[in-house]
């Protein structure tokens, strides 16, 4: 009698093939997790796994030896999320051997993000491979695939563009900062405006070493109130004038009609800081900030629609590398095939 | 010996080691190689080729009996040298990004250009320094102090290409490894201090050998010599004022290089000039 031949397979949803509403009913809360691990721990023909599951999507990669598994295996999906099996079967995808090792590059590299280039998915395979292997759920097939992944994933960070500008409007100023100061650890921070945005952009800045914050604010006690979120210093928009000297990053998202920050208000702060840069960030709309400001000498403006122009320009140039990193991780799948094959056929 | 390197063949090989430096971290650059790949390969090649153009430079110097100033292409070769042991240090000490590509592509086309122009090499000035070393430390140092200032025009075209792409919001490519404005900033200002106390220090030297003999300097190259360091100081002292700040300062460094660098000519010329045999198979 021949032996039952083994295969590499994924079987996973994920935002290309799932809407949200399956996502959230698919989505594997601790508990689940654990029931579904647990059912395949007891899955005949099941030799190997291990489970990817992050907001966007819930992927069971493993090792089977014949078909039967795989149907057990859609069964203890459904069971465990509470979806009918029909409802699975039109969103959960199955992919064998060669396919599942370029797809986990993909994955693994952020070319299957729904922001492309993403990096947060990289650190998310890492720990759904470190949870398996430390329960010995994965054994010599799915180590190497996930081995060469994590190799991949990182040549490819490495060598193509895929990863670089940022996406976020928040991230893309902490960027520009570090293009204008260098290193931002002794820069004073004022934040005009108590509103949501500019509490989230001080919040980008303080992750990247950041310590001086002013909030100004219309009222004292907005400003007083986000300070403190902030961990900074509160002050009355009668100030700005004289902080705007002293000030390296304005951040201006109010909600006033006209311009809160005039070119006049800022000339007059640049003449009595005229060596040092100021970058102005204007978060409003309408704007805060005279566009006319821009042309000072030292002073660098940019406002929302700046920002996101850059934004699609950096996810635009992600997207123009999608097709070299493909190229790249076919190269490395189909190095890496033959050696899998040969595992998955020795008895 | 006709088997050893001229010093021409020599200051060729340190050229083309520079130009391909240059080109190597332009193709690094265009590849995204990994920073310290890029790092090492063009340090190399600058090195290599700052060794070639010292051991070009040496057997001029044991030609002529002193350090080698004494035409246009001596000078300019020097100028290229001395910036390059400046970014030698100013690079590693202040790890400046693009400064070695920068300054690969600088110290290229100033030695191309001095060895493809013949006429700069034709004649060789008198021996400037004669028995007394002050003189010699006097010119070596007012030269390196050119290097000092060619640096900084470096570092000013930096400036005004980061400024620009801050402004125009044009961050791609080459923009995005630029240095940051206040770096740059910190950088320049420390360089065209450096040179001012280099070339002070030079002119004070001169001065009290010419105040012992003052037919010993003509009109033209007092007037141009200390011209250059006058407006350098000015500059220096405007920008410690903070009234030549930014875009402007960058323009005036950079300008002011340009300017100094074509008056090394008239300089050189204004000394008496005889004709000196330094590598026959060359010429």
């Amino acid at each position: 009698m021949e032996p039952t031949p083994s295969s590499l397979f994924l079987l996973g949803a994920s935002h290309h093939t799932a809407p949200l509403a399956v996502r959230e009913k698919l989505a594997l809360d601790d508990a689940r997790a654990a029931t579904l691990a647990a059912r395949l721990q007891q899955t005949p023909g099941l030799s190997e796994f291990a489970l990817l599951n992050t907001c966007n999507r819930v992927e069971l990669y493993g090792v089977a030896h014949g078909p039967e598994p795989l149907a057990a295996l859609r069964a203890a999906f459904a069971e465990t999320t509470g979806c009918a099996p029909a409802d699975l079967d039109g969103v959960m995808n199955l992919r064998q051997n060669h396919d599942v090792v370029a797809h986990l590059f993909s994955v693994a590299a952020g070319l299957d993000s729904q922001i492309v280039g993403e990096t947060e998915i990289l650190g998310q395979v890492k720990t759904a491979y470190d949870h398996a292997l430390a329960r010995h759920w994965t054994g010599p097939v799915l180590n190497r695939v996930f081995q060469k992944t994590f190799q991949a994933a990182k040549h490819v960070r490495t060598h193509t563009a895929i990863g670089e500008g940022q996406i976020s409007i928040a991230s893309i100023a902490v960027d520009l900062a570090g293009k204008i100061f260098g290193d931002l650890a002794p820069v004073n921070i004022l934040v005009v405006g108590a509103g949501d945005i500019g509490l989230k952009t001080v919040q980008a800045f303080q992750s990247r070493g950041a310590k001086t914050i002013t909030v100004a604010s219309r009222t004292l006690s907005k400003a007083e109130e986000a300070a403190a979120a902030a961990g900074g210093w509160a002050a009355s928009l009668a100030e700005l004038p004289d902080i705007l000297a002293t000030a390296d990053i304005v951040a201006c998202s109010t909600a006033a009609p006209g311009f809160v920050l005039t070119e006049e208000i800022v000339a007059t702060a640049m003449k009595r800081r005229a060596a040092r840069p100021l970058f102005l960030i204007d978060l409003a709309l309408p704007r805060d900030i005279d566009p006319a400001a821009a042309t000072l000498a030292n002073v660098f403006l940019y406002n929302l629609d700046d920002l996101a122009e850059i934004a699609e320009d950096n996810l635009a140039q992600r997207e123009a590398e999608v097709a070299r990193c493909r190229a790249i991780l076919a190269q490395r799948t189909a190095a890496l095939w033959p050696q899998l094959a040969q595992r998955l056929n020795t008895p | 010996m006709s088997s050893l390197p001229t010093d021409r063949a020599l200051l060729w090989l340190g050229a083309l080691l520079y130009l391909a430096g240059f080109l190597a971290g332009l193709l690094a650059l265009a590849r995204r190689s990994p920073a310290p790949a890029l790092r090492a390969v063009l340090n190399s090649l600058l090195v290599a080729g700052w060794i070639a153009q010292m051991a070009g430079l040496y057997m001029r110097g044991l030609a002529t009996g002193g350090c080698p100033l004494g035409n246009t292409f001596e000078l300019v070769q020097f100028v290229a040298w001395s910036a390059m042991v400046l970014y030698f240090f100013v690079g590693t000490a202040f790890r400046v990004s693009l400064l070695g590509l920068f300054a690969a592509g600088y110290a290229a086309a100033l030695a191309l250009v001095s060895l493809l122009i013949p006429a700069w090499d034709a004649v060789h000035g008198q021996k400037i320094f004669g028995p007394n070393p002050w003189i010699e430390l006097h010119a070596a140092l007012a030269v390196f102090s050119y290097g000092v200032f060619g640096l900084l025009a470096l570092t000013s075209v930096m400036t005004l290409l980061q400024n620009w792409s801050l402004k125009h919001k044009r961050l791609h490519g080459l923009f995005w490894f630029l240095p940051s404005v206040v770096q740059l900033d910190q950088i320049n200002t420390r360089m065209l201090t450096l040179g001012v106390l280099l070339l002070t220090f030079s002119l004070g030297v001169g001065a009290v050998w010419w105040l012992r003999d003052t037919a010993s300097v003509n009109l033209p190259k007092l007037v141009i010599t200390v011209g250059v360091w006058a407006v350098y100081l000015s500059v220096l002292l405007l920008r410690w004022r903070a009234r030549l700040v930014s875009v402007r300062f960058a323009w005036v460094c950079l300008v002011m290089f340009i300017l100094a660098l074509l008056s090394l000519g008239p300089v050189n010329a204004s000394r008496p000039a005889h004709q000196i045999t330094l590598t026959p198979d060359e010429r």
